[in-house]
């Protein structure tokens, strides 16, 4: 047994997600990624389960991993229980413990993701949240969200939201004391540590890349190279 | 035989909703797009049917977008769940009923994770303590709001002020219904009627007069797939998706879709604008969308809570052919007035969507 699958083995969704794989497809079949990108969960697990380090080395630096959107929809299908999303969630974790999340173009998007969306946790309470939600890397919410966001606290306060005010109630101003054990939270388990090797790598790639970090904080959330999707060659 | 069999499955994934006396959790994405709906159910659990429905300042987001984004390490996901739990017990309360689909995912994944592997709850445990000097119970039971609605149809159908019939034919609406993939792909067991036969929405439709469309993609994502929306570059994963649904359910020609995830709604609202951005196409009547509501807003439309009070002016695509058909009055020159009436203008238009 190689070392990169005993390390995969120690991942409680590795162990929920990988069993024995009878290669029949049928998590292909329903999968949304698969549908679009050159994407195929079957392989995936069934490279996994061979147990070659090679093989899973390469998979780790791949775009492959990446393509997944974690809507488990392999998981109520699998007539033998294995979940090829959670296989993948295992794969990531350890791509980016590796550091070699930073090989791939879809990898490398870790990084404005673990900004943007810790920066929210850890700053606000929220994932998503509409201080830090900027139309213009947002066009897709259209007009009316344009509208809204312009005029934030007079529509919410319009449509009930208690929006930046302490107190219960939708949008509520998170009390400080909280965000501090959000933080405690982090630092306890191992939170803050992924922040920052997720940091270290992706700034070692921009210097790489001959990019500042800002530059390739904009290039990795806005590039998409050709070649990702089934309909290209 | 096959009708005794899906009775069988059926039987299968009843859930026993406790009718009462619930601990709250509020949800990231509905807070930010669809705000008034979780105003609208508290309003609707609290004062329509009178429940005790508690919500503490203290809460936090679960961390799920974080997580299915793999930006947080399991454990850090547990242990700020955990941290909910332990706030659940402070305050009194043994029931969780969460606003968001992604959280009540990961609610029942952590918990049904523990049972596997209680050693793992031992670590969380020690990690809250040692974070937040606090201590946990885990929830006897976790329900998504959706649940609380499908349990309470009946209540609210009787005290229905409008249905969702069309008021000049009498016909029954017809209604496209969209389950969250988090609600009951990984765990069937915990979802009104599983995964392949979720009732959870259908039964709300089907309740308050409408006729619920079976379509051929019925069961497929939104296209939200965390990083494959949040990152700019991967949008064309999200509406490809999204755009599947409804071509495959456009020569069904839906009333309206109801939705019980935050993030559905929005997708299948938005990429409606985006898709006749791109191409022109519209896929409603006469260059109009098809309505996209939270089921929060549907009950609150069926109970008469004013149109503009649910929120319905911030969806991008309009609900009006929705309302005139339920026979809902609205004022139109109401729609776009901020508090205490306040003027704020008006948003842009759409190059190609009607939006009345």
């Amino acid at each position: 047994m190689g070392k990169l699958y005993d390390e995969l083995s120690k991942d409680y969704r590795f162990k929920e997600g990988m069993h024995t794989c009878i290669n029949c497809g049928t998590c292909t079949a329903i999968c949304p990624a698969a549908e679009f990108y050159k994407y195929d969960p079957r392989k995936i697990v069934d490279t996994v389960q061979r147990k070659d380090d090679r093989e899973i080395g390469a998979l780790l630096k791949s775009e492959t991993i990446w393509y997944c959107g974690e809507c488990m929809s392999c998981v109520t299908r699998c007539p033998r229980k294995n979940g090829a999303g959670l296989v993948v969630m295992a794969l990531r974790n350890l791509s980016v413990k590796l550091g070699y999340f930073t090989c791939s173009e879809k990898g490398r998007q870790l990084y404005p993701l673990t900004k943007a969306l810790n920066g929210n946790i850890l700053n606000l309470g929220y994932c998503v949240h509409p201080q830090t939600f900027a139309y213009e890397d947002h066009p897709e919410s259209g007009p009316v969200f344009e509208w809204v966001l312009e005029h934030k606290e007079e529509v919410y306060a319009r449509l009930g939201a208690n929006f930046g005010k302490e107190g219960p109630g939708a949008l509520r101003k998170i009390p400080q004391e909280d965000l501090d054990e959000l933080k405690a939270i982090y630092d306890e388990t191992g939170g803050t540590e992924r922040l920052e090797l997720v940091e270290k790598h992706s700034l070692a790639k921009a210097e790489e890349m001959g990019m500042t970090p800002e530059e390739y904080l904009k290039y990795t959330f806005n590039h998409c190279s050709p070649g990702h999707f089934n309909s290209e060659q | 035989m096959i009708y005794k069999g899906k009775q069988k499955i059926w039987s299968d994934y009843q859930k026993e909703i406790p009718s009462d006396h619930w601990f709250y959790v509020r949800s990231c994405i509905r807070q930010s797009f669809f705000p008034a709906s979780e105003v609208h159910f508290v309003k609707i659990m609290r004062e329509v049917l009178g429940k005790d429905l508690y919500e503490t300042p203290h809460h936090t987001t679960c961390g799920g977008i974080a997580y299915h984004s793999d930006t947080i390490p399991q454990e850090t996901a547990m242990t700020i769940v955990a941290r909910q739990f332990a706030l659940m017990k402070e305050a009194g309360y043994k029931n969780l009923v969460t606003s968001c689909i992604t959280s009540f995912g990961n609610y029942v994944e952590i918990i049904e994770t523990w049972r596997e592997f209680p050693e793992l709850e031992t670590r969380i445990r020690e990690h809250l303590w040692k974070a937040c000097k606090r201590e946990f119970d885990v929830p006897e039971y976790v329900a998504h709001a959706s649940d609380l609605v499908y349990k309470f149809r009946n209540e609210i159908a009787e005290k229905a002020q409008y249905r969702l019939v069309d008021k000049d034919t009498g016909e029954p609406l017809h209604i496209v219904e969209h389950i969250g993939c988090h609600y009951s792909k990984m765990f069937p067991h915990k979802g009104v009627g599983g995964a392949e036969y979720p009732c959870v929405l259908s039964g709300m439709a089907e309740a308050w007069g409408g006729n619920v469309i079976d379509y051929p993609e019925r069961r497929h994502c939104c296209g939200f797939g965390f990083r494959q929306y949040l990152v700019k570059a991967n949008r064309g994963y999200s509406v490809s998706n999204t755009h599947k649904k409804f071509e495959s359910m456009e020569p069904y020609h839906p009333d309206a879709i109801i939705t019980n995830c935050p993030g559905c709604p929005y997708f299948l609202d938005r990429w409606q604008y985006v898709i006749s951005e791109m191409n022109g196409k519209t896929y409603g009547q006469d260059g109009h969308g098809i309505p996209v509501l939270t089921y929060e807003e549907l009950a609150g439309l069926v109970l008469g809570y004013d149109p503009w009070d649910l929120g319905l002016q911030i969806h991008q695509v309009g609900l009006e052919p929705l309302l005139d058909k339920m026979g809902i009055p609205y004022d139109p020159k109401k729609k776009y007035l901020g508090l205490n009436e306040k003027d704020i203008m008006k948003p842009g238009l759409p190059r190609h969507l009607k939006c009345c």
